[in-house]
């Protein structure tokens, strides 16, 4: 019997930025990409137990759980407790497609007064409070790379990569929050 | 860097978000596999390349990831609209003018930029 | 005092507040605030370059960025020196080093003066006449002759050692320029409450209120004002202030960005700090407040050092407190440089006399100049002037002749009018207009939600400016939705309102073609070089531009546009508006690759993606190669072992024993829903709903032209759900490719893409001995070759951990392809490798991969095909469905040209000489004797040596392959011929033996 294998992060203990931006990779979670035909909503917001969003740069949380709307037909599920989502998600009985993204990506929280300049060193996005409020998400870009951004508080900013993409990520993040304390 | 409307997400993001996907509503022939030569030429290979009024795809490929389709005047290189796939071609006669030059440069004259 | 030529008393600078720095090796002070030429005319130095063409001694023409001589080279050390830089924009700070340029040996002696003497011989359009024969020799004797002697600083050879910085922001109203329009524009538009960016080139706001000492503002010194006016609205927290700071380009939908000079000034600036950041602005709406720019008088030797802008000259005394001279000419066209003459009058600067080329100048300014008792010559022009490495006399003449008379100065400033600063609405695709009253272009149709007030708008009088800057403010901060605040009130008043202003050449200026008038200093263009480009058959104001140069060097004709434009007309015999303005383009002024570029340097400048065993592989000493943005695992070198050895011992090893290759790369899309195989069916040319769950085909994918677009296994893990594998660099398109078809063309189908590529950490175990390196780690699946034959999937556990376990083979030999989520993936390999080790087996690389793989004859989409093969070229074929009635590329397969005999198509080569290794892209002939050029008939597309098979390999496309089986064709190569045999594809285990073992 083999040992159990032991996991290992992409962006195990990074830890930078400054002052105006804490920039840290998240702690593991487990993250689900839902697609579904919007007939398939209300029972499959039954199952997980949050009302999946249905508009636009909008999110939905409950417990350390977050549904984010990506697209039309397109959620990324992030349980930070570690649930298995995929069997949460089968349990509604309605037709979708669940698929477990929980090692491609990977997260990094950006904190701090100056968080949302941080980001936008690098990102086209229109971070502020009237146009991303506290909850809002959004694929887009960062620098060159494509991310998920999920706004978690007022000075709370959630980026979400794959995970090859982390170290650039972190990297240009660390930067940009350099900059920002300036 | 242009700003584009996405029907799906209901606002106007950075063209960075996007990629263009070549024209819109050329419809793949359902029995593909016996049309003539010449009505596959047609179909895959021939573009009218219009300067003016164009009707082009584009994908919101880094935001909700879908197809849509837009109105771009490759004169202006305005979008006029958007509007999501499957949807007919919008009427937009008559074709919006170009603005009058009030003075005579290059461009203006020759059509070309320098 | 911090030079001779400081007024005490005069000035904005603080004099104990010095700072030293060095011109040309020697050291001179400065104050704090000053310029580089502020600092070097308060030591009476006006000479501080030589122009481009002829040579010629140049002095500080402005006091902005519009300056077209002043270019000095900044240097703090090695790496960090900038060249081309504007003297009367760079500030001094303390250990500067400053230098001159484009002179040799000396900025006094220069031997590249000599162009000026010869200078008949370099008229307009010289280049493009005089190097044209004989053609050979533009090449090798005029081309790199020119581009020596071209250019003005000369570039750092080193890495720049600052760092650079960009934001994006997004704002209701972006102004720019922070002079009176630009401030009251953005209090107006602050006090709504609207989010407001006022940005300003210049380290201090105020604009024109640098040299206009007149104006008084809400009853205040107008400077003070600005400045109280910054303090506040900084203090606001819907307003950013930046000073230093360019808007340098105008794009589409209010898209604005700027160029922040952040440490520029300082002596020792935080390292922590960028030099510069480049901010990408989002406006919703614009205000130009940009101003207008002085225009120089055109009259001969125009261009000597000491002949200078009168608001210049005014702005050096009533800011830096500098004197430009002790007898100063003014030759003038508009009222302005009257104001100019004033104040230098009453610091004690004797004025010799105005020159004004109008019979009529304002009333107000000519009273007052008789009141001072400064003569004034109406009518009259300066028709030349003396001093070599200064101006030491203007001579004058009624104008109409007569009153000729030379009168001795050691500075003489002109104002020809002003130029609305119209280059970002331009930018921003506006159509200017002409207005004939003024002689001005100014705004006429607008393109974009802007709006440009003040000077550059052509708005005549303070309080106008301030009253349509105000509501302009206002008007564009309301069409943004913001509500707060109520009316803003502003009175400001100023001695004198201006007029005049004249274009082109002045009397005196000259028709003899031996006259030096200069319209563009930078460049050296003369009033006679446009008149003879119009002789010469340029009549587009364009070709004219591009035949003088005119306009094109760095400075982009800021002074030199209006002048050149009004003598092209007159030349023509046409009106200015009919012969047109060349267009204005990005950047307004010139910017530093390092802020464009900005974060994207070193690590930064492009992702660099690893997999998850590649700290693992990178201590077991891999080399690396780049495959796309990923570093891929090439090969493993053992102490003195070359690739070569390597590569070779890697190959026999994984046949022999076996192999652990990390195949995470692979792009993986999982497709799941009801329709799934029917979705592939359409995306590939297999049939896929034959294929039962726990089963794997290879699947070929064509664009519909018929072409191979990619490849890759594809597994079934339950009825609606496929693992689908692309090749690593077709990934992104491959999902987008699938994802286009199904949302446009069939988008009836009810399935879902998901891409999962960096989901699965994959690791290859390859060989004889896989069965056994894996069999005692996995739980839960039976793999022995009857449970689990070649082409299988089952999803169970390996070290504990979810796995989806392929078996199926890149090499040929028996394989499986152990997937488990990423963050696992180097403990598993860990794992299998402890067992591997033990046995003799090895970690390969790419390079293994590709001549294991080749020696089976299997293709690499890309390299053995290049979008004109087939599958039935590539010799795959049997993946093509004949029963399906659709897929994507069914058609595009029965094109013509796509049936006809004689294709290209993929064989095997052998070379008759075993040893030799063909080079990939060499070229394929039957007859080697033939005469050059040779008929082709292909390519080697894949060659390598082959330990295994002892003698090298090659895959090649070559023109009715097929049917040449055994055939012996030629290979030239530059040193030899080599002689090769056509073969099958596949070179080793033909029956499959040892895949199915």
């Amino acid at each position: 019997m083999a040992e159990q294998a032991l996991r290992k992060a992409p962006l195990g203990g990074f830890n930078g930025g400054s002052a105006a931006a804490h920039v840290s990779a998240a702690a593991p979670a487990t993250r689900l990409s839902l697609r579904a035909a919007p007939d398939a909503v209300a029972a499959l917001s039954k199952a997980l137990g949050l009302d999946l969003p249905t508009r636009p740069k909008t999110s939905a949380s409950a417990k350390g759980q977050h549904a984010l709307w990506l697209g039309p037909d397109e959620w990324l599920l992030i349980d930070e407790q570690g649930a298995d989502l995929a069997a949460v998600a089968a349990k509604s009985g309605v037709l979708h497609s669940a698929v477990d993204v929980s090692h491609r990506n990977t997260a990094i929280l950006v904190a701090g007064p100056k968080a949302a300049q941080a980001i936008a060193s690098a990102s086209p996005h229109d971070l502020s409070a009237s146009a991303f409020p506290v909850g809002a998400c959004a694929r887009t870009v960062l620098g060159k790379i494509e991310v998920v951004i999920y706004r978690a508080g007022e000075q709370e900013y959630r980026v979400e990569c794959w995970r090859s993409f982390s170290p650039y990520a972190f990297g240009v993040l660390a930067e940009g929050a350099e900059d920002a304390a300036h | 860097m242009l700003l584009i409307h996405c029907p799906y997400c209901e606002e106007e993001r950075p063209e960075l978000e996007f990629r263009g996907a070549g024209d819109a509503h050329i419809l793949r022939p359902t029995n593909i596999a016996d049309i003539s030569d010449e009505e596959f030429e047609a179909f895959f290979f021939l573009r009218d390349n219009v300067k003016g009024l164009v009707y082009e795809r584009w994908r919101h490929i880094h935001g909700c990831g879908r197809f849509f389709n837009a109105a771009r005047d490759t004169v202006s290189d305005k979008f006029v609209t958007t509007y999501k796939a499957g949807l007919p071609r919008p009427d937009l006669s008559p074709a919006p003018k170009a603005t009058e030059t009030t003075v005579e440069t290059y461009e203006a004259t020759e059509g070309v930029a320098g | 005092m911090s030079g001779a030529n400081r007024i005490a008393g005069a000035g904005r600078l603080t004099p104990a507040r010095t700072a030293r720095f060095t011109f040309d090796g020697k050291s001179y002070e400065a104050l704090e605030g000053d310029t580089v030429a502020s600092a070097l005319l308060a030591n009476g130095v006006h000479l501080v370059g030589r122009s481009f063409k002829y040579h010629r001694p140049r002095g500080i023409l402005s006091a902005g960025a519009e300056e077209p001589n002043a270019l000095i080279d900044v240097e703090r050390d090695a790496a960090r020196k900038q060249p081309n830089v504007r003297a009367t924009v760079q500030e001094v700070f303390d250990g500067a080093t400053i230098s001159s340029q484009n002179r040799w040996p000396s900025l006094a002696f220069d031997v590249g003066g000599i162009n000026n003497l010869l200078s008949p011989f370099f008229a307009a359009g010289f280049y493009y006449k005089t190097f044209m024969w004989p053609k050979a020799a533009w090449e090798k004797f005029y081309e790199p002759r020119i581009r020596a002697a071209a250019g003005l600083g000369v570039a750092p050879t080193q890495a720049d050692t600052d760092h650079y910085t960009n934001r994006f922001a997004h704002c209701d109203v972006l102004v720019v320029g922070a002079g009176v329009a630009g401030l009251s524009a953005a209090l107006a538009a602050a006090e709504t409450g609207a989010r407001v960016i006022l940005c300003d080139e210049q380290p201090e706001v105020g604009g024109a209120l640098h040299y206009d000492k007149s104006v008084k503002i809400d009853g205040q010194d107008g400077f003070a004002w600005a400045q109280a006016t910054a303090a506040r609205l900084a203090a606001m927290d819907n307003v950013t202030v930046l000073t230093r700071t360019t808007a340098f380009g105008y794009y589409a939908q209010n898209f604005v960005v700027l160029a922040e000079r952040v440490t520029e000034h300082l002596a020792r600036p935080d390292r922590k700090l960028p030099r510069e950041r480049m901010w990408q602005v989002r406006a919703k709406r614009v205000v130009l407040a940009t101003g207008a720019i002085e225009r120089h008088m055109v009259f001969a030797n125009n261009d000597r050092p000491g002949v200078m802008l009168a608001s210049a000259a005014r702005t050096y005394l009533n800011h830096f407190g500098v004197a430009v001279g002790k007898k100063v000419g003014v030759y003038t066209a508009n009222d302005s440089a009257y104001e100019a003459a004033f104040d230098l009058h009453r610091a004690g600067v004797r004025i010799a006399a105005i020159v004004d080329n109008r019979a009529k100048p304002g009333e107000g300014v000519l009273a007052e100049a008789r009141s001072l008792g400064i003569e004034v010559l109406t009518g009259h022009s300066v028709i030349d002037t003396k001093g070599h490495r200064r101006v030491n006399s203007m001579t004058i003449a009624r104008n109409g002749g007569g009153g000729k008379r030379t009168i001795a100065i050691d500075a003489l400033i002109m104002s020809a009018g002003w130029t609305p600063s119209v280059h970002l609405f331009s930018q921003s695709r506006g159509k200017v207009a002409y207005n004939a009253e003024t002689g001005q272009f100014l705004p006429g149709t607008y393109a974009q939600d802007c709006l440009s007030v003040g000077a550059c708008n052509g708005t005549n009088g303070l309080q106008a400016t301030v009253e349509e800057a105000l509501a302009a403010g206002e008007l564009m901060a309301r069409a943004t939705g913001s509500k707060a605040g109520g009316k803003v009130e502003i009175r400001a008043e100023n001695a004198f309102e201006w007029t005049g202003g004249m274009a082109g050449a002045a009397e005196g200026a000259g028709a003899n073609d031996n006259v030096k008038a200069f319209i563009d200093f930078q460049n050296d263009v003369c009033a006679k070089d446009i008149r003879l480009a119009v002789r010469e058959g340029m009549h587009s104001i364009e070709h004219i531009k591009r035949f003088t140069t005119n306009g094109m060097a760095t400075d982009q004709g800021k002074l030199s546009n209006i002048h050149g434009l009004a003598i092209a007309a007159e030349t023509l015999g046409r009106d200015i508006p009919k012969v047109g303005l060349t267009t204005f383009r990005a950047p307004y002024t010139p910017v530093t690759y390092g802020t464009i570029i900005n974060h994207s340097r070193g690590e930064l400048f492009d992702p660099t993606r690893k997999t998850p065993m590649h700290a693992w592989e990178e201590a077991h000493g891999a080399v690396f190669e780049d495959v796309g943005q990923w570093k891929r695992a090439w090969y493993y070198p053992r102490a003195g072992e070359t690739m070569h050895e390597a590569v070779s011992r890697e190959c026999k090893t994984v046949r022999d024993v076996a192999g652990v290759f990390d195949a995470s790369t692979l792009g993986k899309i999982e497709v799941v829903g009801p329709d799934a195989a029917e979705f592939l069916n359409l995306m590939y040319t297999n049939a896929w709903d034959t294929l039962k769950p726990g089963r794997c085909r290879y699947g070929i994918m064509l664009r519909e032209d018929g072409y191979v677009y990619d490849d890759g296994v594809v597994g079934r893990i339950a009825e609606d759900r496929f693992h689908v594998t692309t090749t690593t660099g077709g990934a992104p398109r491959v999902m987008n490719h699938m994802e286009d078809y199904l949302q446009t063309e069939f988008p009836h189908l009810k399935v879902w893409l998901t891409s999962t590529t960096e989901q699965w950490a994959v690791i290859a175990v390859q060989g004889p001995k896989a069965r056994e390196i894996i069999a005692p780690l996995v739980e839960g699946i039976d793999i022995s070759n009857e449970a689990f034959p070649h082409m299988s999937v089952r999803e169970g556990k390996i070290c504990g951990v979810p796995t989806r376990l392929f078996r199926m083979s890149f090499t040929g030999e028996t394989g499986f392809e152990v997937n488990v989520p990423a963050d696992y993936g180097q403990a598993v390999w860990e794992a299998i490798w402890a067992r591997a080790e033990p046995m003799g087996a090895c970690a390969y690389g790419t390079e293994t991969m590709h001549v294991l793989r080749a020696e089976k004859g299997y293709i690499i989409v890309g390299q053995d095909t290049d979008g004109t093969v087939t599958p039935f070229d590539a010799g795959v074929g049997w993946a093509v469905s004949k029963k399906k009635t659709d897929f994507v590329g069914i058609r595009g397969l029965k094109r013509p040209d796509l049936v006809a005999e004689g294709r290209k198509q993929l064989v095997g080569l052998k070379t008759k000489d075993p040893t030799v290794v063909l080079e990939e892209g060499a070229h394929i002939v039957a007859d080697p004797n033939q005469p050059i050029p040779m008929k082709m008939l292909g390519h080697v597309t894949s060659s390598y040596w082959s330990s295994n098979c002892g003698h090298s390999i090659a895959l090649a496309l070559v023109a009715g392959g097929q049917a040449r089986m055994g055939q012996t064709l030629y290979v030239p190569m530059p040193d030899r011929t080599i002689a090769v045999e056509v073969t099958d594809m596949v070179f080793i285990d033909k029956e499959g033996a040892r895949l199915n073992g």
